[in-house]
């Protein structure tokens, strides 16, 4: 396959953007994360693969605090994003998810202008001191979000009004125009057609040499095609962490290699 | 995989045709058919009953609409005023005053030459108190002549619009039947004639002797004070604590008994806040009695539950996906609310606050115990302010008043009154319909 030729390429070791440590998510009394440890590498794609309901979505939103909007969820451990503990009492998620962006399993921009969409961001963070530069950053994110083109002659149409592949580009071009450092992605193609998903994956490739991307995926070709490094869940266990090509080619566990196989998942 | 067995039919599998339905299908297709018509026959009864309602309505309701006036030019001079007033009746005065011009008039055109005062005085209302106040509150038309449309006796009035005819009449001090030859006359002689009620829509309550001056005016002033005390108030309440409860607060045993109180609160019969406003508002906090402020305040209470239901549902219906959206980028959480949830709430809530208002608009049992009923609006609050707090009535109130006095065209105008309180209904639905097609939003 020539997806993996892009796996062989050399990892460079970098320095570690977010340090997790013994974490551990409770949904009441469910135990839903078990002591997982992840180290995410800045200008690194990481993914998280695994079957339904593994626990891989619930981790990655731990990332962001998302969690903290589910009542009965409990999260223990210690997450450091650049050695500072983002579950401190002092941060206030607001803060932490400017820094950590993150994009959802279903597109959802807001019902609203393609350009309100992009700026709403930059807007309640004071990013922008007037409208010129608000539209310089909403020209810059949605060319980031390989959009531009596609969306400049109707920056005023409604964001709900475009093609699926193109609300998913616009809700990451919505998620970068914070200019984050971490930038989460829940199943970003689930909901996409193939073409769609290639001009996503290439997006997330190219996001690489700005951020630390974290993705999480159900499909082991698409972990395999944009992610450096690979974690594979299970039953709220971290079974396997390495290198991407490692763990498709070579794997430790005998699970991972089953789930890889198609056995079980 | 079963690939193989598919190519061969299984054993004990019937090969059955298409073309006939078995049994099973058509008992089906009988309950189906069966359904339908219990649906056709639901919907038509409920359509028939609607249309008897509105055209009982209807037929009850227009004539309050017409009214009969007895036209004469009348001229009162200085010396007439201080005469009137000078005496212990003066109403009376005025009224002899009125009679005596009619009569002459009716002298110079030989009509009825015979017929005496009383019984001119039996075929008008009491013009007496109207033509004084009109003096009064006009004092420069002294010595001009005016000419008078004075609302005709309630009988008078019952005998154009067929209530009272010359086989049912019987002779009282309000009507003999020798009057209707009068009555004949003076219409050929276009004194008496149909118009239109203007007195009706924008005039006050009358006496219980005088149903040809009441109006329902007025009591649209109470009602809508009182609505908007109810909008002013329910509003911002009822959505605050909605979002509250919705998006804020956690979910204990508290907040569920909160709940579970606001939707009971929606099923109290409305007279047990009329008895809450009677203790709290009046004998407690001792606001002014029949006062659109205190009716608007138990309205208001009234209405709460139905606002806060409807707008937490439509804050339920905005999907999940838009506050994790907003979230995302980094919203506090009253960000996520306030710029994205309730705008694509708003029809929701619009809606049902104007169904909650509609429903306050039409409620008449607590105003009966806060003294919104009986003869308390007796003209138009002076200025906005004293609007609040003047004694005033409300429409179904001022119904429910005119519905239960004695004389017949009383109940003419509570139909009357009916129709104006179902158009301001009509209207507000139709503005919540509207509201809810212009800002819906689809996403």
């Amino acid at each position: 396959m020539n997806d993996m030729s892009r796996v062989e390429k050399q990892v460079d070791t970098k320095d570690i953007k977010l340090d997790c440590r013994d974490c551990q998510v409770y949904y009441g009394d469910t135990h839903a994360i078990k002591d997982v440890s992840v180290d995410i590498e800045d200008k690194t794609v990481t993914a998280f693969i695994g079957p339904s309901g593994c626990g891989k979505s619930t981790f990655l939103r731990c990332l962001n605090r998302m969690n903290d909007t589910i009542d009965i969820a409990r999260v223990e451990g210690s997450f450091k994003l650049d050695g500072e503990d983002i579950y401190d009492k002092r941060v206030d998620p607001v803060q932490l998810r400017a820094k950590v962006g993150m994009v959802f399993q279903k597109p959802n921009p807001f019902p609203k202008s393609i350009y309100d969409n992009v700026a709403y961001g930059p807007r309640i963070h004071g990013l922008a001191k007037n409208k010129a530069e608000l539209d310089e950053i909403v020209e810059k994110s949605l060319r980031r979000g390989a959009i531009w083109d596609e969306v400049k002659d109707r920056l005023d149409a409604p964001g709900t009004g475009l093609s699926g592949g193109q609300q998913q580009r616009l809700c990451i071009a919505r998620a970068v125009a914070t200019e984050p450092e971490v930038l989460l992605m829940d199943e970003p193609c689930s909901a996409l057609d193939p073409i769609a998903t290639a001009q996503v994956e290439e997006l997330i490739d190219e996001l690489r040499s700005r951020y630390s991307v974290v993705i999480v995926t159900h499909s082991m070709q698409q972990a395999a095609r944009v992610s450096q490094k690979t974690a594979f869940f299970y039953l709220g266990n971290l079974v396997e962490f390495g290198e991407t090509g490692q763990i498709f080619t070579n794997p430790e566990d005998p699970r991972t290699e089953s789930y890889i196989t198609g056995r079980i998942g | 995989m079963t690939d193989a067995s598919m190519q061969n039919a299984e054993p004990g599998r019937h090969s059955v045709s298409l073309m006939a339905t078995d049994e099973h299908t058509r008992k089906r297709a009988r309950a189906e058919k069966r359904f339908r018509a219990y649906g056709i026959v639901a919907i038509a009864t409920g359509l028939f009953f609607l249309v008897v309602l509105f055209t009982s309505i209807l037929k009850e309701g227009i004539p309050a609409f017409t009214r009969t006036v007895v036209s004469v030019d009348f001229t009162l001079t200085e010396q007439q005023r201080e005469e009137s007033e000078g005496v212990l009746l003066k109403t009376k005065a005025y009224s002899d005053l009125f009679i005596t011009a009619l009569k002459s008039k009716l002298d110079e055109r030989g009509l009825n030459t015979e017929v005496d005062e009383v019984a001119i005085e039996r075929l008008l209302g009491k013009v007496g108190g109207t033509i004084r106040t009109f003096y009064t509150q006009n004092p420069d038309k002294i010595g001009e002549q005016i000419e008078f449309d004075l609302a005709a006796s309630s009988r008078v009035d019952g005998y154009f619009k067929g209530r009272v005819s010359r086989d049912t009449i019987q002779d009282s001090r309000f009507l003999q039947k020798s009057d209707l030859e009068l009555v004949d006359a003076l219409e050929e002689a276009g004194i008496i004639k149909q118009a239109f009620n203007w007195p009706f829509i924008t005039g006050a309550d009358s006496g219980v002797d005088n149903p040809g001056g009441a109006g329902i005016g007025a009591s649209v002033i109470g009602s809508f004070f009182m609505m908007l005390v109810v909008l002013g108030l329910s509003l911002p309440i009822g959505v605050a604590a909605s979002i509250y409860l919705e998006e804020f607060a956690p979910r204990n045993r508290f907040t569920d008994l909160i709940e579970v109180n606001i939707s009971n609160l929606a099923a109290v019969p409305s007279i047990v806040f009329g008895i809450l406003g009677l203790a709290v508002f009046i004998q407690f906090m001792h606001l002014p009695q029949s006062a659109p402020l205190v009716g608007g305040l138990v309205l208001t209470l009234m209405t709460l539950p139905t606002i806060i239901i409807s707008t937490r549902a439509s804050l339920k219906a905005v999907p999940p996906s838009i506050r994790d959206a907003a979230l995302g980028v980094g919203a506090s959480k009253m960000q996520a609310v306030f710029h994205h949830v309730l705008p694509l709430a708003a029809p929701g809530i619009l809606t049902g606050t104007i169904i909650g208002l509609a429903q306050a608009l039409g409620e008449t049992a607590p105003l009966l115990l806060i003294g919104m009923v009986g003869f308390v609006a007796r003209g138009y609050p002076d200025g906005f302010l004293a609007g609040f707090t003047e004694p005033n009535s409300a429409m179904p109130a001022q119904i429910y008043t005119w519905a239960a006095r004695a004389d017949a065209g009383f109940y003419e105008k509570a139909w009357g009154g009916i129709i104006i309180l179902l158009m301001f209904l009509l209207t507000m639905n139709i503005i919540a319909i509207i509201l809810r097609r212009r800002f819906e939003r689809r996403w």
